[in-house]
């Protein structure tokens, strides 16, 4: 497909995609995803997604009839929001947690910045971090009545052996959503057919953290050391559904691909670095709060302008 | 327009350093952790402010113009020495909790700028309780912030339990971006309050300006209600518009 913009005369034929649609189309991809969590973790699984994507849309339905506006849970994007909320949840959490954290997703971070398309920052991973600050215990209490133990990730940074194929699978400790790559890869490939996301940003995020692995990993180009680190942990969930926001991705297409980039390497340091096992999260809102200014170096030259210096 | 409940109120209410003013940021947000950390650093700073702002008026026809800023320092400084000896020798647990924000009270922009915008030009019982009315708008507003954010952060006020067993703290309250929510909430709150004394027809225009001194004399050339000076502006476009330009951005990166 030409990048040229063609511009006819009118009458124009309108494109049917809406927000909703593209919504719908996320919740679909997501739900591989969560049924496997909640295949591998009980019916506790179904219980905290079901009350963090309800608080979701009640919490933007009220703010939004309090506040006299018009109301959008239409769009579906509060669903999104409370669906990819719960499934980064432990299945242990109890309940309010979903809660708190759907009402500081829609409240604090979308609302109060005026709404969808207005948030700087993926809501779903600013309340996951607000959560993780605030219940570091609860959140990162990983034992439920199927595993016991530590995740894959904080195996691996212990220096314990990680079984790669239960991994891929997902049958391991983790998060609701994040343990199977499968079930991740099935839904993303379902949005890439769709055409609602493409390759650029999770492709330049999973390639270059794999390249900064191989660079500080300690372990050279072992297959197995990298391919334990990619599929533990949230690096799938985060590459193909929340660094691919649309609201808080970068514009440009350059500028993407720099995002994704900026999101490995973050995610890299994170992970071998810092002192928790797990970075995807804190990597991709900080890559969030760097949109503006990877928008304003990606800009392309309007036509006709700096053509005398180049 | 000096009486003293007039300065009182303007420094409570109408032009409060913090949630209007949102002025010495660095001691509200760094030391609310808990109510009582906020009250003392608020009336800390409190003492500091009426002191120096009664010494800096009695002394305003001996000060040079042009060497006001450090012969305030001094005077400030000195007063936050004092301040920072009596609490270390009477109430050291408040010292320890305050740390390295009791001498920074020294560089604190409400004491300067009371000193600059008010006590400088105004007789000395009017700064004094000038000095005194905002140092206890700063109180309050500290006070609340440190008491909303301990109450969420850890389930207590002043240190008492206030909260049920089951309740599990926010911690994310008492750490620095708790600092940040609290204070947008409670000027959000403020400003409801603010908006809806006007639709009733209260006169709030004094409250919305956020200042009474006269712009040309006000060392806070940030302000965006700031109104320049028109004719000298005039000049200086005839002279050299250039030197002007650059001028301005050199100001401009220095705020920056």
């Amino acid at each position: 497909m030409s990048d040229l913009m063609k511009v006819s005369s009118n009458p124009h034929i309108r494109s049917k995609t809406e927000t909703s649609g593209i919504m719908l189309s996320v919740v679909i991809a997501l739900l591989p995803a969560a049924g496997f969590g909640i295949y591998n973790f009980g019916i506790g699984a179904l219980v905290t997604i079901a009350v963090t994507v309800a608080f979701a849309v009640l919490t933007e339905y009220l703010f939004e009839k309090l506040c006299k506006k018009k109301v959008t849970i239409g769009d579906y994007s509060a669903v999104v929001t409370g669906l990819l909320l719960a499934l980064n949840l432990p299945v242990s959490a109890p309940w309010w947690i979903g809660a708190v954290g759907s009402v500081f997703a829609i409240l604090v971070v979308k609302m109060l910045f005026g709404g969808l398309g207005q948030n700087f920052m993926n809501p779903a991973l600013g309340a996951r971090c607000f959560l993780l600050i605030s219940f570091t215990s609860i959140m990162t209490d990983f034992d439920c009545d199927a595993y016991t133990g530590a995740t894959p990730l904080a195996s691996l940074k212990s220096g314990a052996d990680v079984n790669i194929l239960d991994m891929v699978i997902g049958r391991t400790a983790g998060t609701i959503g994040e343990t199977s790559m499968i079930a991740i890869v099935i839904g993303a490939c379902f949005l890439i057919l769709m055409g609602v996301i493409d390759l650029r940003i999770p492709g330049s995020y999973i390639v270059s953290f794999v390249i900064f692995l191989c660079l500080f990993g300690g372990h050279g180009l072992d297959w197995a050391y990298i391919s334990a680190h990619l599929a533990g942990g949230g690096l799938m969930l985060g590459a193909f559904f929340m660094a691919t926001d649309y609201v808080t991705r970068p514009v440009t297409k350059n500028g993407q691909i720099l995002f994704g980039i900026l999101l490995g390497i973050l995610t890299g340091i994170f992970r071998l670095f810092g002192p928790s096992a797990e970075g995807v999260s804190y990597a991709i809102i900080l890559g969030n709060l760097l949109v503006p200014l990877i928008e304003k170096i990606t800009l392309p030259k309007a036509f006709g302008k700096g053509g005398e210096k180049a | 327009m000096n009486s003293v409940k007039e300065r009182l109120v303007n420094g409570i209410i109408k032009e409060n350093p913090t949630f209007v003013l949102t002025l010495g940021m660095c001691p509200t947000l760094a030391v609310t952790t808990s109510a009582i950390n906020g009250l003392g650093m608020g009336l800390t700073t409190m003492v500091v402010l009426a002191l120096s702002n009664v010494f800096i008026s009695l002394l305003r026809n001996v000060i040079p113009d042009k060497v006001r800023i450090p012969a305030f320092i001094v005077i400030i400084a000195s007063f936050v020495t004092v301040a920072e000896l009596l609490l270390q020798g009477f109430l050291p647990f408040l010292y320890d909790a305050l740390g390295i924000y009791i001498p920074l009270i020294v560089v604190n922009c409400i004491i300067l700028g009371r000193a600059e915008a008010y006590a400088y030009k105004n007789p000395v019982i009017p700064s004094l309780f000038d000095g005194i009315g905002m140092g206890l708008g700063f109180s309050v507003a500290l006070t609340c912030i440190g008491a909303v954010r301990e109450l969420l952060g850890a389930g207590e006020i002043f240190g008492i339990h206030v909260m049920p067993d089951s309740y599990v703290p926010v911690s994310i309250f008492i750490m620095a971006p708790g600092a940040f929510f609290v204070l947008a909430l409670l000027t959000a709150i403020q400003n409801k309050v603010k908006i809806n004394g006007e639709r009733k027809g209260r006169d709030m225009s004094k409250i919305q300006s956020g200042c009474g001194s006269d712009c040309m004399s006000c060392a806070d050339a940030g302000c965006t209600h700031r109104l320049y000076d028109e004719k000298a502006a005039d000049k200086g476009h005839k002279a050299d518009t250039e030197d002007i330009v650059i001028e301005e951005i050199k100001e401009e990166e220095n705020h920056g």
